[in-house]
């Protein structure tokens, strides 16, 4: 079953082509990595999926529905974990969980069950009950992944997940990524070669706002007649023709 | 319930930040208390505690304005805000949200305003407690100016512009300081096509019996209230879908 669908999907921004004819089939329970230099386009193609922006061209569906015409059925269904850690500053981690809960419709006793399950599930006894102004970025970065999952979405968008972190907390979130395959399907964007390499079963090259490839990691070396990844993402990104039937 | 979830979270924000508190109900106080000091030394009939009390009440709510606007913005400034928009909550959730939170903490400071008053001489009676309803247009007009600010400007901005700017002119042109007399004529008709100076005169035609001038007041601070609550609601919804972009 397919989770998305992409067909010649492009946004432009003034002058500014973001994306440009996005053609991406992506099926449920795959981690799916875009993986790209700043300004590929990532974020862009994450904001239209989860219904933030509209594409200037072309539509998506979205667990059968069109970002088009079905955002608010859309909405109901994904998570989303932003660039930038996304929490309430003067609010605890439990209630930042309850909060999301409440908004996504929970009623009150709903919304402290699954908090306190997302406390157990993701380690974040130790900091549940302080302000999270007041916690390391590591930590605000796992709670906002766990208010990303607390609501049990089909779908999760992390637009670069570790961004800013230090190893020992890159390693627990990619565990927690990891355990989430075949469970969800998740839209993974990054910069780092290392971190698509481990976590991704396919990864989407994105270069000037166009897919310049898609597949598994063996299968981009393979495409590119390189051995190391690093190699391949240059050489796909720098040349060939963009891939045109994901 | 989505909406009253987000409006629990604004609640906890700006209850939890100590600034809303001690500006927003501590320093109206303090100008109670100073000019009620000035009054008891040299007689002013402006600064009388039944004179004084509607305007500084009045005063306070555009602290509350100010809160308002910067957790708006600060909240549109924050990837938090890509997180809600991303979530099934609807235009109505957000203004509706931002806006029911304000509403107790406005009443719970005009009523520590009045309780004051009080202490300080203002006869208690029933008066008092029509008056906060005279004034509770006012309150939604301040409510709608920090939506708006909000919505239009960043958090650094709106304290530019509500801290200094609405509070002085709020307080300037609302008849509380001084009698909009001295204004001169042209500035004096400026003022009064405002709601300020409204806002107040029906607190205290309402502290003073004076019943039959209440509701033309409120009527012109309720018109700007629907006014700029309509205008903050259009530019809201705008600026929330060009933020997600």
């Amino acid at each position: 079953m397919k989770a998305i669908e992409a067909k010649n999907l492009s946004k432009v921004y003034g002058k500014k082509q973001a994306v440009d004819r996005l053609h991406l089939s992506v099926e449920a329970g795959e981690l799916l990595a875009l993986l790209g230099v700043n300004g590929a386009g990532k974020t862009t193609t994450i904001k239209i999926l989860s219904c933030l922006t509209r594409p200037t061209a072309g539509d998506a569906l979205v667990l059968g529905h069109s970002i088009a015409k079905e955002p608010e059925r859309i909405k109901s269904c994904i998570g989303v974990s932003p660039q930038e850690t996304a929490v309430a500053a003067n609010l605890t981690a439990r209630e930042n969980l309850e909060f999301i809960c409440g908004i996504h419709g929970y009623g009150a006793k709903d919304a402290k069950q699954e908090a306190a399950a997302s406390v157990e599930q993701y380690g974040l006894e130790e900091i549940a009950d302080r302000r999270t102004k007041h916690l390391s970025g590591g930590w605000q970065r796992r709670l906002s992944i766990a208010m990303a999952l607390i609501t049990k979405p089909e779908i999760l968008f992390l637009d670069e997940p570790t961004l800013g972190l230090d190893i020992l907390a890159r390693r627990e979130l990619w565990e927690i990524i990891q355990s989430l395959k075949g469970k969800t399907t998740v839209i993974l964007t990054t910069h780092d070669l290392e971190e698509a390499e481990a976590l991704s079963d396919r990864v989407a090259i994105l270069a000037g706002g166009r897919l310049r490839a898609l597949g598994t990691v063996d299968e981009l070396n393979k495409l590119a007649g390189k051995s190391r990844f690093e190699d391949t993402f240059v050489a796909l990104c720098q040349g060939g023709t963009p891939h045109e039937n994901a | 319930m989505k909406m009253l979830s987000f409006a629990r979270r604004n609640r906890k924000e700006m209850l939890r930040d100590p600034l809303t508190f001690g500006f927003g109900i501590g320093f109206p106080l303090i100008l109670l208390l100073l000019l009620s000091l000035i009054q008891a030394n040299v007689p002013v009939p402006m600064f009388q505690i039944d004179a004084l009390t509607p305007g500084v009440a009045a005063f306070g709510l555009s602290f509350v304005s100010l809160f308002s606007g910067m957790t708006i913005a600060k909240d549109r400034a924050n990837a938090l805000m890509l997180r809600l928009l991303t979530s099934p909550m609807k235009a109505s959730d957000f203004i509706l949200g931002y806006t029911l939170p304000l509403l107790p903490l406005m009443l719970a400071q005009m009523g520590v305003c009045y309780l004051a008053a009080i202490a300080l001489g203002l006869e208690c009676s029933l008066r008092i407690p029509l008056a906060l309803v005279c004034q509770l247009p006012a309150a939604f007009l301040f409510i709608a100016l920090g939506l708006l600010c909000g919505s239009v400007f960043t958090d650094k901005q709106v304290g530019g512009v509500c801290g200094a700017l609405l509070t002085n002119l709020s307080a300037w042109l609302s008849g509380t300081w001084f009698d909009l007399a001295f204004l001169g004529k042209d500035l004096q008709r400026f003022a009064q096509c405002l709601p300020f100076c409204h806002g107040v005169d029906a607190g205290r035609y309402a502290l003073g019996g004076e019943y039959g001038k209440i509701l033309p007041e409120m009527l012109w601070v309720m018109g700007y209230a629907a006014a700029l609550l309509l205008l903050a609601v259009i530019l809201f919804t705008k600026k929330m879908r060009s933020d997600a972009c």
